[in-house]
């Protein structure tokens, strides 16, 4: 049975439920809209991971509610998860996190494991196009961009076992945990290390992680140009659906005035409506399906820079504490040495076998999200035609 | 498959020739004229084959560029087994010749739809189309507008049989003498003043109101039309184009990639072939264009129908009203009395009535008058009601001709759109091949 929980830590002052309740009919899960469904089940039909075909965890991000505080509002979101994990206690959850909780998450899950390619998350605010932060619009468009983040995580072979993702998943309350683990001074300590470990150099990067820099710098600018232009492509289209909707009104004014043409006219008006309904939803899956494949893999792009460079530093401290070893300077401690050397053994072996994972899911994604575009246009132009055929 | 839809069998026919080309339907519209045969044209071919460039000087002594137009005429006769039909008779004439014609007809004409010619300079355009009267493009179009206008006037009952129109095809050095000759400039004025006077006519035929009011409405929708098209024209133009830049990025992306690569790079392709097919889909529109375009011209040429009609009836209103005027004044000399006011009736009350003498002369030159006036009046009349029965027989045939050829241009248009969704269909799912293999 399903508990529907407020949490309520602080006082609350109002809640407002912004988006309608998608109701779980029959316990299974169920995205929002059919076109992430398709690409859902497109992902799960194609992924050729071993055990694939149990699929462990059913995760759902839904149901945003405002939250107003005396210092803040803030949207929670209901996160419910269906598992046959045997660490888990029970095999369904259900929480309220919000977006802050989310990045703790991810925090935690590259701390842990900074080679590995962690998925993004949605940007934190839009500023571009005054999309306010409570805009239906924006929400919804977060909340698949979370759904899809905690199930890009489930997938994953070794991030789907992290102990922070599973109280992210469980814990009814999530502030007591996040206090925990290294604090802010420590991660800061970490950064300055790696900052003045990344001013010394690589002595000399591996082959094939050089190869892989310059691909991410590739595929980076390549797949913001194709975002681009696609934002492009809807603009466009915009314009063009506005004109549309002043040429049909004009032949059903032409069919006033005839007798014998009247209807020839109101066929071509009616035919133009048509093609005015279709091209807005060419335009809604352009801007529901491909923009936002699209956009994550920007997003993923820069995600992938960062993780080269951690590897880097990781490469770049050893090398340095190996150097002040080899020289005897100081008193460097060998054993903290071989650490190192093993800790760099064990990020470029993690990056490699994750590296050859996200390129598949990339291919994966992005292919079907192209071939969703394509079979939208190919059933526009059909729809179109079936209405010229029928008008005269 | 398609044609499961359609109704009249007529209709399938049509639509089921899906290949049929824009230029090939305005043809079969000019194929009807032809058909429905005058006796010009069942002895002659003509037809408007080419378009130069010419400079030479002008009446202000400066020079020009200007195009001239080949007239080709051709007799009509069964070509014998294995032999070449007869060489064409030719000739050359400029845009404002074509014009000049047009006026002679319009003046010597006045109740008769007078096919209009071709826009002189580019209106309606969108972004890409020159508005350059020099442009090729604009000059093609232009030559297949006036082989449509002397074909119109070829097919017409009575506008074939003019003698000017016959040496227009016929005589290139004598022609323009030849107009001048027939005094026709003299009707201009009046035609001039036909179509700008703002006279009030008091009983004018309803059939000629209406149509003038149709005509009006008409000539604001089909302008309103024809902005509005030139605007979406322009607008998926821009859609099209954008998707070229698909096809430069996929290419680039495709160099960094291994398994994705090919399906990459063959998907960009497409998107190039998509982006440039849009520059043929709007040519051809262009036709549809051309084509309601001759009708929006022809509402000039019906409200100047309609005003001439105005004038007339106007001008016979006037000679009755004279009459009725001059008739109750003989009234008044004869029974004494003075309804209307008059200078010799005031005259004769300061200065004394006139003389017996006097008066008998006066009604004798009113008896006159008004015969005269009576006279006019029948005339008038006569000429009022010949050119009704004429204008109206002409604007039957003119309303005909117009619900074919706008039902036949919608049709083509309908046509065209279905043949762009097919190559829409081609492309976008020889991408979806393309991504799939990625």
């Amino acid at each position: 049975s399903r508990r529907q929980m407020l949490v309520v830590d602080v006082p609350v002052l109002g809640v407002f439920s912004l988006v309608q309740n998608t109701s779980l009919a029959d316990g299974g899960p169920m995205p929002n809209s059919p076109s992430s469904l398709v690409n859902q089940y497109r992902l799960e039909e194609e992924e050729e991971q071993p055990g694939a075909d149990a699929k462990d965890f059913f995760i759902t991000v839904d149901n945003p509610e405002s939250h107003v505080t005396a210092i803040e509002t803030f949207i929670m979101y209901r996160v419910v998860t269906k598992t046959t994990r045997s660490e888990f206690d029970s095999s369904e959850y259900e929480v309220r996190r919000r977006y802050q909780d989310f990045l703790w998450l991810r925090g935690r899950l590259e701390e842990s494991h900074p080679t590995l390619i962690v998925h993004p998350l949605p940007e934190k605010f839009v500023m571009k196009g005054m999309v306010e932060r409570f805009n239906d619009g924006f929400i919804e468009t977060r909340r698949k961009a979370l759904h899809r983040f905690l199930n890009k995580i489930s997938e994953h072979p070794v991030l789907s076992y992290s102990q922070h993702f599973k109280v992210f998943l469980t814990a009814q309350e999530l502030t007591s945990h996040r206090k925990q683990g290294p604090g802010f001074l420590s991660r800061m300590g970490e950064t300055v290390r790696a900052v003045a470990n990344s001013v010394r150099g690589l002595r000399s990067r591996p082959e094939e992680f050089s190869v892989m820099q310059e691909y991410v710098d590739h595929f980076s600018t390549k797949i913001c140009s194709v975002d681009k232009v696609t934002q492009r492509i809807i603009k466009e289209q915009r314009e063009y659906l506005d004109e549309l909707r002043q040429y049909g009104p004009t032949y059903t004014q032409w069919a006033e005035l005839e007798e014998d043409l009247a209807e020839p006219l109101k066929g071509v008006a009616d035919c133009v409506e048509r093609c005015s309904q279709e091209t807005e939803e060419q335009i809604q899956q352009l801007s529901e399906v491909l923009v936002p494949a699209l956009h994550e893999y920007v997003l993923c792009a820069e995600t992938l820079k960062a993780v080269m460079r951690r590897r880097d530093n990781i490469q770049a401290e050893f090398e340095a504490k190996n150097e002040a070893l080899a020289s005897r300077k100081a008193d460097q401690d060998a054993e903290e040495v071989d650490g190192l050397a093993e800790r760099v053994e064990v990020a470029n072996t993690t990056l490699k076998e994750d590296w050859s994972r996200w390129q598949k899911a990339m291919r994966t994604d992005l292919r079907s999200a192209l071939i969703s575009t394509t079979e939208k246009n190919v059933d526009y132009y059909e729809k179109v035609s079936l209405a010229m055929v029928c008008s005269q | 498959m398609m044609m499961a839809d359609s109704g009249s069998s007529e209709e399938v026919a049509v639509i089921g020739n899906t290949d049929i080309t824009s230029t090939e339907s305005e043809n079969n519209i000019i194929n009807t004229m032809v058909e429905r045969g005058t006796a010009l044209l069942k002895k002659m071919e003509i037809n408007v084959a080419e378009a130069e460039k010419r400079t030479g000087k002008n009446t202000v002594n400066m020079q020009e560029t200007y195009t001239v137009y080949l007239i080709e005429t051709r007799p009509v006769e069964a070509v014998p087994e294995g032999g070449t039909p007869a060489a064409p008779d030719m000739l050359w004439r400029r845009y404002s010749e074509f014009e000049l014609l047009r006026t002679y007809l319009l003046v010597t004409y006045p109740f008769i739809v007078i096919p209009p010619l071709p826009e002189k300079r580019a209106e309606f355009v969108w972004h890409k189309l020159s508005a350059d009267n020099l442009d090729p493009d604009f000059v093609e179009r232009r030559r297949v507008g006036l082989e449509n206008f002397l074909l119109r006037v070829a097919s017409h009952p009575l506008l074939s049989n003019d003698k000017i129109f016959f040496l227009f095809l016929t005589e290139e050095k004598g022609w323009r003498d030849a107009v001048l000759e027939t005094g026709f400039q003299d009707k201009v004025d009046s035609r001039l003043k036909s179509l700008s006077a703002m006279f009030r006519v008091k009983n004018p035929d309803k059939r000629f109101t209406a149509l003038k009011q149709y005509s009006d409405e008409l000539n604001a929708v089909i302008s309103q039309l024809l902005r509005v098209r030139a605007k979406v024209a322009d607008r998926l133009y821009g859609v099209y184009k954008v998707h070229g830049n698909y096809g430069r990025v996929f290419s680039e992306w495709s160099a960094i990639e291994k398994e994705m690569g090919d399906g990459l790079q063959s998907a960009g392709h497409h998107m190039d072939t998509y982006a440039a097919s849009i520059d043929d889909i709007l040519e051809e529109e262009e036709h549809y264009a051309d084509q309601l375009k001759e009708y929006l011209f022809y509402t000039d040429a019906v409200r100047s129908v309609c005003k001439k009609h105005e004038l007339l009836q106007y001008e016979l209103e006037m000679v009755a009203q004279d009459l009725a005027y001059k008739k109750q004044q003989r009234e008044e000399l004869a029974t004494g009395t003075v309804r209307v006011f008059s200078l010799k009736g005031m005259t004769s009350k300061l200065f004394g009535q006139e003389s017996q003498e006097q008066r008998e002369s006066r009604l004798a030159a009113l008896e006159q008058s008004i015969q005269e006036g009576e006279e006019t009046v029948k005339e008038k009349n006569a000429e009022c009601q010949e050119f009704v029965r004429t204008a109206w027989k002409d604007i039957e045939r003119f309303k005909e001709q117009k619900d074919q050829d706008l039902r036949e241009a919608l049709i083509s248009y309908a046509i065209m759109q279905i043949s762009m969704c097919k190559k829409g269909i081609q492309v976008w799912s020889n991408a979806k091949e393309c991504f799939n293999k990625m």
